[in-house]
């Protein structure tokens, strides 16, 4: 570059304003690379699909009041109304759904004497509408039958002969082979289980456990002790709202003897278990802006005492010859300079963040690309925020060099 | 008497430079409204932003507990599979079963003890309740002994907590919180009267008076900032009416048919803790707890080596890291962005200090000495800070509030206090005067000579 040398010799005489801003890029660098790379982590986390239809569907909640509520006889009467409801295009009950965050898991074995599990699982218990409620697609084998269907309680230790299960669990469990009519166990000291159809994608409810979230099998039972079971219905599109008031003041009417709650669409569900993902997303997001105003604005201040107290030295420079361009280019390049310097340390410091995360929060390594392109952003950053100074720079006259300030 | 006089007069000449300083700082600030609106601005948001995310850190992580969380313990045993840890991090259960729960609260060892369970209780209110028309509605309450309230201090504001003898005797009583018998009674005193919950009449022996612990430290397994519990009844009658937990429940073997198979179980349900109040008896629970669990190694439970822990409150939010992952991770950022202000603010008081270059010359010609004029510009520094401390609080409510709007479970745990508004001025004066120190120290340096002679 044509004036590198004396933009050099210039800062090198005033060490620690470069220092000072130096300091502030190299910071603000490695706090928005880190930031951004812990955004997009976060947004790969919630775009992951759950697998079944989320804009129409939605779970309801009933408990019957006292020791002896006859459970299996209220889910049957709740059913047969709730099946018939128009507006309503399929229900089940189901003792969990994906993104409730909360459910039954169960190790899979497939020996009978290993010591620990192949893998973990979600166990979804529910009838032959459940997949279909649920809008999950199966893709090899078959569904259930309405005779596969029985109920479970606390007495029960064996698990039916023909479960269906989600093809990530599959693939774990028998990797590269046809799945279909092979035999695992989810209680060892019982007979084992049969895979008899394959769901493509059905996320466990627990969303931030990565070892065990598209592991999920469903089983053809439906929970018939206690007092509490939950509903899940799929309404027609574009009704789901209007269903849900519907069918919580139907199930209300049909049995007073119990409490009806908890109406919520799977939509809320999810945004429920995400919302400190989107939390930490807006904080950091809010960051970022507030860093890159502070640094641009701290630049721009700056700058302009620097024109300010170099007056003279410009106006001599005019005088001499350096047309308005040499002097407006003379600061862009000497923020540029700057701004290098800050980078450089900014890089270091970036990747040590991201060390220091990968070390105490099991972060991932940031992919290469983000500090690059924070640098590029602000260079570009820098060079606006110097422009206004610089041009004001630029205009100062060769005769107010020789007037005093 | 002349001494005194002398001392007197010196005082009241600090004080009336300290006056003199703050004009004018202030005049100065007001000479460049934009530079000066820039570094309040600077220092404000990095205040805002470390306060906010601080506060936060601080009520979450902060004791909940503190005149007694030394002398309260969780329990924890290690009962879990041969073949693999509890975890992946090695530690211990969270949660306790049923039969440990029950052989530890029959031995009694402790000043205190008290087992404990979630439940879910179906209110149902009388339909001619005062005449008021209330629906049933679902509550979560807490299974316990009578040592609960002495351990953790609840405040009653009538009645008390039920007896030891009703714990042994399962008896169907119950103490409500404020917020229930203000729907139940209408707030009236309510001690001996019956509720209703899940077709079973309880008796009310207590009513508490506002509870809410900031971070539920007594079972952190479900919900560590979950709102307390809206009633408590004694653990042996919840057993008796089988009423199940509905908190988190592990297994690590499968467990015998029915709800005997299930309390005999080896699955993980229940939280048990334990008061102790001096070291020796601290000591002496562990060893009590070393021999329980050899003993039961010997009737062919608890597989894996012996290991009990006995940690406090605090080392016990620890231990389940309670304060999340992105909590710390904020705190980080929000430091780092208050560095940032700082630099920026060094930046910026230099540019204005040099500017005043002129100024700073002539008063020293005309006599001020170095060590005043570095007082004057620290004073002046000061103010930056307290303005900038000042905004950065407003903008620190405002934070705790997006906070609030943000996390639906951090009521309890984003908001200010006196301490953290003490703290945020503080850190706001201290911040900018330690911005301030190398501009002033540099504004001093100036030649009177060389400054003169450029005019």
């Amino acid at each position: 570059m044509l004036e590198l040398r004396p933009i050099l010799s210039a800062l090198m005489r005033s060490k620690v304003s470069l220092v000072l801003i130096g300091l502030q890029i190299a910071l603000t660098l490695a706090i928005v690379c880190n930031s951004l790379f812990i955004i997009s982590e976060r947004a790969a986390l919630m775009n992951r699909p759950s697998g079944i239809n989320e804009t129409d569907t939605f779970t309801v909640g009933s408990i019957g009041f006292g020791a002896d509520f006859d459970l299996r006889a209220s889910i049957a009467e709740d059913l047969a109304m709730l099946r018939g409801l128009p507006g309503i295009a399929d229900v089940a009950a189901i003792n969990a759904t994906p993104l409730s965050d909360g459910g039954w898991s169960q190790g899979i074995s497939l020996d009978k004497d290993q010591k620990s599990p192949t893998a973990p699982t979600a166990l979804y218990l529910t009838d032959e509408h459940g997949l279909n409620a649920l809008g999950a697609r199966i893709v090899a084998g078959r569904n259930f039958r309405p005779d596969e269907i029985s109920g479970r309680t606390r007495q029960s230790l064996a698990w039916p002969p023909g479960l269906i299960m989600s093809r990530a669990l599959a693939d774990k469990l028998w990797p590269g082979q046809d799945p279909i009519g092979k035999s695992f166990y989810i209680n060892v000291e019982q007979a084992p289980s049969t895979v008899i159809g394959i769901v493509d994608r059905l996320q466990a409810p627990w969303v931030h456990k990565q070892r065990v979230v598209e592991l999920s099998t469903v089983v053809p039972q439906v929970v018939s002790d206690g007092s509490f079971v939950r509903y899940l219905l799929r309404a027609a599109p574009g009704q789901r709202d209007a269903m849900m008031k519907r069918v919580e003041a139907r199930l209300a009417e049909l049995n007073p003897g119990r409490i009806v709650r908890d109406a919520k669409s799977i939509e809320k569900l999810r945004a429920d278990v995400y919302a400190e993902d989107r939390a930490m997303m807006i904080i950091l997001g809010v960051v970022i802006a507030s860093l890159l105003i502070i640094t641009a604005l701290g630049i721009v201040g700056m700058a302009s005492f620097w024109v300010t107290q170099r007056t003279k030295q410009i106006g001599t420079r005019r005088a001499l010859g350096a047309t308005r361009g040499a002097i407006l280019r003379h600061f862009l390049a000497e923020n540029f300079v700057i701004t290098s310097f800050g980078l450089v340390a900014g890089t270091l410091l970036a990747y040590g963040f991201n060390a220091w995360l990968i070390q105490n929060y099991e972060t991932a390594r940031m992919p290469w690309y983000y500090v690059p392109a924070g640098c590029v952003t602000l260079w570009l950053l820098g060079q606006i925020a110097v422009l206004g100074p610089a041009r004001r720079a630029s205009r100062v006259t060769p005769a107010m060099a020789t007037r005093s300030v | 008497m002349w001494s005194l006089h002398k001392l007197r007069t010196a005082e009241n000449e600090t004080t009336t430079m300290f006056g003199y300083y703050l004009k004018l700082g202030l005049k100065s600030l007001r000479r460049n409204p934009v530079l000066t609106a820039l570094m309040v601005f600077g220092i404000g948001l990095g205040i805002a932003a470390s306060m906010t995310s601080f506060t936060v850190f601080y009520l979450m992580g902060g004791d909940p507990i503190p005149w007694k969380s030394d002398r309260l313990h969780a329990v924890q045993v290690d009962n879990w599979d041969a073949n693999e840890a509890f975890d992946d991090k090695g530690r211990l259960p969270d949660q306790m079963t049923y039969i440990d729960a029950k052989a530890l609260m029959t031995a009694a060892k402790a000043d205190r003890q008290a087992a404990m369970f979630k439940v879910a209780l179906p209110i149902q209110p009388a339909s001619e309740m005062d005449g008021r028309d209330v629906k049933p509605y679902l509550e979560i309450g807490r299974a316990t002994y009578a040592d609960f309230f002495a351990m953790f201090e609840p405040p009653f504001q009538y009645g008390g907590p039920w007896n030891a003898e009703q714990d042994a005797n399962s008896a169907r009583v119950t103490v409500i919180t404020q917020e229930t018998n203000e729907k139940l009674f209408g707030g009236a005193d309510s001690v001996g009267r019956t509720v209703r919950f899940n077709n079973v009449e309880y008796t009310v022996v207590g009513v508490l008076a506002h509870w809410q612990p900031r971070v539920k430290f007594y079972d952190v397994t479900n919900g560590p900032l979950t709102d307390a519990e809206a009633a408590y009844l004694p653990f042996t009658t919840a057993i008796d009416l089988r009423l199940d937990s509905t908190g988190n429940n592990d297994c690590w073997k499968n467990a015998d048919p029915g709800w005997e198979g299930f309390l005999a179980s080896e699955c993980i349900w229940t939280q048990f803790w334990v008061q102790l109040d001096s070291r020796e008896k601290l000591a002496a629970y562990k060893s009590f707890l070393d021999a329980y669990v050899t003993e039961q190694k010997k009737q062919g439970r608890f597989p894996r080596p012996v290991a009990t822990l006995l940690p406090d409150v605090n080392q016990w939010l620890a231990l389940q890291e309670v304060v999340s992952r992105d909590v710390e991770i904020q705190v980080g950022l929000a430091f780092a962005f208050l560095a940032v202000c700082l630099v920026n603010t060094v930046g910026l008081l230099l540019a204005k200090f040099m500017r005043k270059s002129g100024e700073i010359g002539l008063r020293r010609a005309l006599g001020a000495s170095r060590r005043q004029l570095f007082l004057q510009h620290l004073v002046e520094a000061a103010v930056v800070g307290i303005s900038g401390g000042l905004v950065g609080l407003a903008l620190t409510a405002a934070g705790l509030i997006g906070v609030r709007a943000l996390y639906a479970e951090y009521q309890h745990i984003a908001e200010l206090d006196w301490t953290m508004v003490a703290v945020a001025l503080l850190l706001a004066v201290l911040s900018a005067m330690l911005a301030g120190l190398f501009p002033t120290w540099r504004a001093c340096q100036v030649q009177p000579a060389a400054q003169l002679k450029t005019q």
